[in-house]
């Protein structure tokens, strides 16, 4: 590796330049900022009228039915077209998927069929072109169903486990993109090569083969990565020389990322910090001043805001709203106590006022105790003001993670560069109960998914023997979830591997493979049902529990309620240590997450009534919400209940979306600004991990689902993602209606 | 001691300062037209709870309550409690939680005198500005409410001064110029709150079978609250 680079002028030196370490070439660099947003600039002319074009392209897919247009011809990957513009001359930042902006490109390498079918729902067909060539190829899709065993298929169709990534890409893991800007291609594969060497040295079994052979794609693709570029006229061979080209290095780095891959979520890590010290060297030379380095991030956001996947209908019902999960980590505090703050944090979330609120970038503040005040304060008004951010939290992150972690889509935090995940979707529990009732059968279909054991007979359900079905089905499923995900990521490494994103990882990457659980307040009021009221099962076709009838009260979850809240919590270890029990693929760290997306609307439907009181096909709540309308004591014993459950068994994370209206949160901006900062400092302070938090009216959106034309920008957070409110279907919105507004009365 | 409780809000961010436990007492003597929780006028209804749970419950979320936060006896009336709301404020006191009482100002007795002791913050509710619209708004009298600021500001209590503003009824300049001189002469008043009338209760009282003579009130806009607000003129 080169010791130094007339493009590193002006920084600080070590270790980072021995090697490839982007963290000590951050907290060797880094400016911290304590003050507030005074010196930020707004929107120059020229930003306003890029802006503008992108609106009105925006404005167009959606009068177009939600995608603009879909280049069926090729298979999208790094060199497989153009280059493409918004407005060429007045660009800062350039760089689109396709050859022309908001055009989908397909990725058949995941599963033809669902390229096929997501053309086909926008009214195109995929051209012969692509299919031919894929009639001799397997798809990552191809591999899986030709070792998935018949009871895998089984849990599959139930919906038992759902939203497996087994017909796209799995997503969910961050390129260090900043390896790009700092060190420029050439020196990364330098490296590359030099590890690829030295797994020659090893012994060549299967692993340490297909080791090497990743290795050669990866290297196979910088080098495409660096012809991507030259297309735009842009050399990357090199480190960035100024903090214009350190964004478009990184963004360059994240379009091949996106051109190669259709990964449910392509985050983006944590770049604003780091983009900050090549503004703060270009200030010192003198040829930036604040309205440019504004302008950096706005056109860097404007082209994130414009990405696009192309999906079918069925995905948009787990994952609605169009996500690409473009997460950025901002904040943050480094591990010697400095702030991780700094101009650029603020600038990054100010792109939400200088091109007006959306959903993407999925912006992210790593909460801590010890932020600077007035960062603080300024993400309460952006929250106040757009519902548009999310928050987590650092101080329990930091000591697992370090200081140069980032979130992946919604709640997984990783080291940047040095872990990915294997992503594995989510089981839905309260479906587990039901078929741990019936004898191992689905209580919609009847069919045998399970073990086949009786129904449950007795008149009303008995606590233990309810446990002890449930003990049995769990393993049972754990076991097979693992399998099922082993099968998943064996065969995506080996048809779909990400080759952009994994060269700008370490070569020995520590892997986690991520579980989930949905419908966890239900399952654990309706375990609270069964034990502290009375719950009898009533009996349909066939002798399948059809419903229940439940006599007298019980604790439910969100009322800080240790009898049903520990239920919750037990529930969350016994299915962590049930995974456990079978190794991962890969040597993978099994973890788990509270998180459902909006599937907890597809999940609902197709799970039968529970003893909870739930009602056969309607919604559960999100993430790792109370379910709505049981919260008795308000938003603080709500919060409670969630901040229990535990993050060292939930390290995929867990997610709470927190709905208050104006009012609720105070009586003038000013007090509504710090009563949120203190929500959020004793929320986070009893050891919780996450909040969405919208503060808007019901109101509000009822008149958004009527008439959607008045409010084109209105995002609100659903479960760790924003999304355009017009962009969820009917019944979507009317989920996120129903839910708990904290109100004032 | 025990008392009647009707609810617990574990996060009240607009009944004083910070974030706040509120305590709904239950009974209320008055029958304001704008009531938003009628269910708590009768005296014998909510839970009974010993004081030591109120304090347990509050003490819970105290890592939310800094800067300034802590609890709110509300309702209700508190003061038709006054052993309790004097027994629970001074628990909480003694435990380093801020308290705020808020109220309408009667009964003022003995044991009321004895509470204010353990209170931080007066949220002092005068409904209306004359005595006539006072008893025909709420059944009660003007001139109890004001014998209560008069006292509170004399004990040295804190006061902050709350007035709802009804479309129609209490949003006139004149009315808020009233309020403003009624608080004049009292030098601990810090500040007077306008907060705006909202029908959300409406449902409430449709459940009760009670009928809401304001139901086809529209509620206060943000716009004519601000411009009251500008007339009370605050610090």
């Amino acid at each position: 590796m080169r010791k130094s680079h007339e493009a590193w002028e002006g920084f600080a030196a070590g270790s980072w330049c021995e090697s490839i370490d982007v963290r000590d070439f951050i907290m060797r660099n880094v400016t911290p900022y304590t003050g507030g947003p005074e010196f930020l600039s707004g929107p120059t002319a020229r930003t306003v009228a890029l802006n503008r074009k992108c609106a009105a392209l925006f404005e167009k897919e959606r009068q177009n039915g939600g995608v603009l247009g879909i280049d069926t011809e090729n298979v999208s990957s790094l060199l497989s077209y153009g280059p493409a513009y918004l407005d060429r001359e007045n660009e800062l930042i350039v760089g689109f998927q396709t050859n022309s902006p908001l055009v989908r490109g397909v990725h058949p390498f995941g599963g033809l069929r669902m390229a096929r079918s997501a053309c086909e729902a926008y009214g195109h067909s995929l051209s012969s072109r692509v299919t031919d060539a894929f009639t001799y190829r397997t798809t990552h899709n191809d591999g899986v169903f030709r070792v998935y065993t018949d009871e895998m298929k089984a849990a599959r169709r139930a919906g038992l486990i759902t939203g497996l990534p087994d017909a796209y890409g799995r997503g969910r893991i961050i390129g260090d993109y900043r390896r790009v800007a700092l060190y420029g291609v050439d020196a990364l594969i330098a490296a590359k090569k030099e590890d690829k060497r030295a797994v020659g040295r090893r012994l060549m079994d299967a692993d340490n083969i297909r080791l090497s052979e990743e290795l050669y794609s990866q290297i196979d693709f910088l080098y495409k990565l660096k012809d991507m570029a030259a297309l735009y006229g842009f050399d990357i061979s090199g480190p960035a020389k100024s903090a214009r080209e350190a964004v478009q290095w990184i963004y360059f780095g994240y379009l091949g990322a996106i051109k190669e891959q259709n990964g449910a979520a392509m985050s983006l890590g944590r770049v604003s910090s780091f983009i900050d010290i090549y503004i703060e060297r270009d200030m010192r030379r003198g040829i930036l001043d604040e309205a440019g380095a504004q302008e950096l991030f706005d056109d860097f956001v404007i082209k994130l805001r414009m990405a696009r996947h192309l999906r079918t209908p069925e995905y948009n019902e787990l994952f609605g709203g169009d996500p690409m999960w473009i997460t950025e980590s901002v904040g943050g505090m480094a591990k010697d106590g400095r702030t991780l703050v700094t101009k650029s944090a603020f600038r990054m979330l100010n792109t939400l006022y200088t091109l007006g609120s959306a959903p993407e970038p999925n912006l992210t503040v790593l909460w801590s105790k010890a932020l600077p005040k007035p960062f603080k304060r300024f993400c309460a008004k952006i929250s106040i003001d757009t519902a548009s951010i999310q928050y987590e939290n650092d101080d329990l992150m930091r000591p697992i993670y370090g200081d140069d972690y980032a979130i992946a889509c919604c709640v997984s935090a990783m080291k940047i560069g040095k872990q990915m995940q294997y992503f594995g979707a989510r089981c839905n529990l309260p479906k587990l109960l039901l078929l741990a009732l019936n004898g191992g059968r689905d209580e919609l279909s009847g069919a045998q998914v399970g073990p086949a054991t009786d129904v449950y007979a007795g008149e009303a359900l008995r606590w233990d023997a309810v446990c002890e079905r449930l003990d049995r089905y769990l393993g049972w499923l754990c076991a097979l979830y693992v399998n099922s995900l082993n099968v998943i990521h064996y065969m995506h490494d080996k048809y779909a591997y990400e080759k952009v994103q994994m060269a700008l990882h370490d070569t020995d990457v520590e892997r986690m493979m991520a579980f989930g659980v949905a419908g966890l307040s239900v399952f654990a009021d309706s375990m609270s049902a069964i034990r502290y009221a009375e719950v009898r099962p009533l009996r349909g076709e066939g002798g399948l529990i059809a419903g229940f009838d439940v006599a007298g009260d019980f604790p439910k979850f969100g009322n800080d309620d240790d009898r049903v809240d520990s239920i919750a919590v037990e529930t969350l270890r016994q299915f962590h240590a049930e995974l456990c029990k079978t190794p991962a693929y890969r040597g993978a760290k099994h973890t788990l997450s509270v998180l459902t997306i909006t599937s907890n609307v597809v999940y609902g439907k197709k799970t039968g009534a529970t003893p909870d009181g739930r009602q056969k096909g309607a919604p559960f709540a999100p993430g790792a919400n109370p379910m709505h309308g049981r919260e008795e004591y308000g938003a603080l014993a709500s919060l409670s209940s969630v901040a229990k459950l535990p993050y060292d068994c939930c390290r995929d994370g867990i997610s709470c979306t927190l709905s208050l209206t104006p009012r609720s949160l105070g009586n003038d901006d000013a007090s509504r600004t710090e009563n949120l900062i203190a929500l959020l400092d004793g929320y986070f302070e009893s050891g919780a991990h996450h909040a969405n938090i919208n503060v808007l009216s019901r109101e509000r959106l009822v008149e958004a689902m009527e008439r959607p034309e008045l409010f084109p920008n209105l995002t609100i957070r659903v479960s760790g993602y924003a999304v355009n409110f017009h962009k969820l279907c009917r019944e979507q919105q009317l989920e996120v209606i129903s839910r708990t507004f904290h109100e004032r009365m | 001691m025990t008392g009647r409780v009707f609810k617990i809000e574990t996060f009240a961010g607009a009944d004083g300062p910070g974030i706040r436990c509120a305590v709904f007492f239950q009974g209320c003597h008055l029958r304001c037209v704008c009531c938003h929780n009628p269910e708590s006028w009768a005296s014998g209804g909510g839970e009974v709870m010993d004081s030591r749970e109120v304090l347990r419950r509050a003490l819970r979320y105290r890592a939310y309550y800094s800067p300034g936060g802590g609890v709110t006896f509300t309702g209700g009336e508190p003061l038709m409690q006054p052993e309790f709301l004097a027994e629970s404020a001074h628990l909480c006191a003694e435990n380093g939680l801020h308290t705020a009482l808020d109220t309408a100002g009667a009964p003022l007795s003995r044991q009321v005198k004895e509470a204010l002791r353990y209170i931080d913050l007066v949220l002092l509710d005068i409904k209306r500005t004359t005595e006539d619209e006072y008893r025909s708004h709420c059944g009660g009298s003007l001139s109890d409410t004001l014998r209560f600021l008069k006292f509170a500001n004399d004990a040295g209590a804190n006061i902050w001064v709350r007035h709802v503003v009804i479309p129609g009824l209490t949003d006139g300049e004149e009315n808020i110029l009233r309020l403003k001189a009624l608080c004049a002469p009292y030098s601990n008043v810090k500040r007077i709150e306008l907060l705006p009338f909202r029908n959300l209760c409406a449902a409430k009282y449709k459940n009760l079978g009670i009928p809401f003579a304001l139901s086809d009130v529209p509620e206060c806009g943000e716009n004519d609250l601000a411009r009251l607000l500008r007339l009370v003129d605050n610090e």
